[in-house]
């Protein structure tokens, strides 16, 4: 699953613009992440902080 | 509720869009989902002195700097200097971006705008298919918006155009990954926007120092999504302070993403308009968007105002906006996509060839396209695929 360091994220929403099934909505300064996730990854890698992970 | 126009983000795209539609007299709704208007910033604040005061008229709060011109550094260290009126869009006032947004949004209001802040948009009302208003959250509560046109300048995010059936999603070459400081430091050059290149410094970016006066300067780099890992903007943003600002004190931290992506297929559906980086406007090659957001939410608040007026608000009916971004801001994205993917591809010994080969030439009084002649002359085989952009 994709999880969310949230002492890490600096809710800049780039990982929301490359999510290519819409699953990321960021909210002030939490990241939502929903039911649509597939777990491709591509989000960990544009994050500027290195926020996101994908876990087994 | 009901109005004439939804504005989805109060960036300075949808306060421009907010602004010229409440002053034609339409009745407007501009929609921010932070608490706060301009903050979090996610950019490094340069803009092009004429063409912002082309469309505003800057209040003095709004700019923290003013400078004389952009240095731009090779990999190996040498340096061209051109001045602020030949460098292009970005270069001239380093601005207060808090005070600024808001700034913009209080001239959307003045002129009759709405504002509603903390309210997120959730998605799009549909009637037969057809987007006829907005679904909200207002500070936890639902919220319901019905209007015939809806503008989405809802950022690197957009949803809008997503809900409208425009993929707006970008790929991760079509996205830099960016991290900035606010320093203060000594060293700092106060009077010059700074450039450096280099695949160690930043692959397939630039790393930046944009002045904001008295030895502070937001400190920066971006590199393309494609390179990036996992928290790798940071970690080279480290590595650039210490090579290059190893005395400087951090007072604040940014990161974002910039599209970089050329030309979307369509900022149009039924009833939606797209603005600003929502419709991946921003320039590819530098990352600047303010003011092509800026000039887009112009043209989608005069064409919101006709299609109002006239009751044409079908795709159809707002080609007009279509056709007057292509011409103005999407010429412009065409040449600087054919730039940028011409100078990723460069390596670090290609740049600094160029760059040495300028050694003797003064372009101190050149602009881009000038300096861009000489550089072909005396580098023809090395940059022969972008003759064509050379008039």
């Amino acid at each position: 699953m994709l999880t969310v360091n949230r002492y890490k994220c600096c809710y800049c929403g780039a990982c929301v613009g490359v999510c290519p099934t819409c699953a990321l909505e960021l909210v002030e300064t939490w990241l939502e992440v929903s039911a649509d996730c597939k777990e491709c990854g591509i989000c960990t890698k544009i994050c500027p902080v290195g926020a996101l992970e994908v876990k087994a | 509720m009901k109005c004439d126009v939804i504005i989805v983000g109060a960036g300075p795209g949808g306060s421009m869009a907010a602004k010229t539609a409440a002053e034609a007299g339409l009745d407007v709704v501009l929609l921010e989902k932070r608490q706060e208007i301009g903050d979090p910033v996610r950019c490094a604040e340069g803009v092009g002195k004429r063409a912002l005061c082309q469309m505003v008229k800057p209040e003095p709060e709004w700019i923290a700097s003013e400078v004389k011109g952009a240095r731009i550094y090779s990999p190996d260290g040498r340096s061209i200097v051109m001045s602020e009126d030949k460098s292009g869009s970005e270069v001239g006032y380093v601005l207060e971006r808090k005070v600024f947004d808001r700034g913009l949004a209080m001239l959307a209001a003045r002129a009759g705008a709405k504002v509603m802040v903390k309210t997120r948009a959730l998605g799009l009302l549909k009637k037969e298919g057809v987007p006829c208003g907005i679904t909200a959250m207002r500070i936890g509560e639902p919220l319901r918006i019905e209007a015939p046109i809806i503008i989405g300048a809802d950022g690197v995010e957009s949803k809008v155009g997503r809900w409208a059936g425009i993929d707006t999603t970008l790929k991760l070459k079509d996205i830099e990954s960016c991290a900035q400081f606010l320093v203060y430091d000594p060293c700092i050059d106060d009077e010059y926007t700074e450039f450096y290149l280099g695949n160690s410094i930043a692959p397939s970016g630039y790393a930046w120092s944009f002045p904001k006066g008295e030895k502070l300067a937001n400190v920066g780099l971006g590199i393309q999504g494609s390179r990036s890992r996992p928290g790798e903007a940071t970690r080279l943003l480290h590595e650039f302070m210490k090579s290059h600002f190893p005395n400087g004190k951090v007072v604040e931290m940014v990161v974002g993403g910039d599209p970089c992506a050329g030309i979307i297929e369509s900022a149009t559906a039924d009833g939606v308009m797209l603005v600003g980086d929502a419709a991946r406007q921003t320039d590819p090659l530098t990352g600047g968007g303010i003011l092509n957001a800026m000039e887009a939410g112009i043209i989608a608040g005069e064409v919101a105002v006709k299609a109002i007026t006239s009751g044409k608000v079908s795709r159809a009916g707002l080609k007009e906006y279509e056709d007057r971004w292509r011409e103005s801001i999407g010429r412009h994205l065409a040449r600087s996509l054919e730039f940028k993917e011409f100078f990723v591809k460069l390596t670090d010994k290609d740049l600094n060839l160029l760059f040495g080969s300028l050694a003797k030439e003064d372009i101190s009084k050149m602009d881009l396209p000038s300096m861009l002649r000489v550089l072909f002359k005396l580098n023809p085989k090395l940059l022969w695929d972008l003759r064509h952009l050379v008039v």
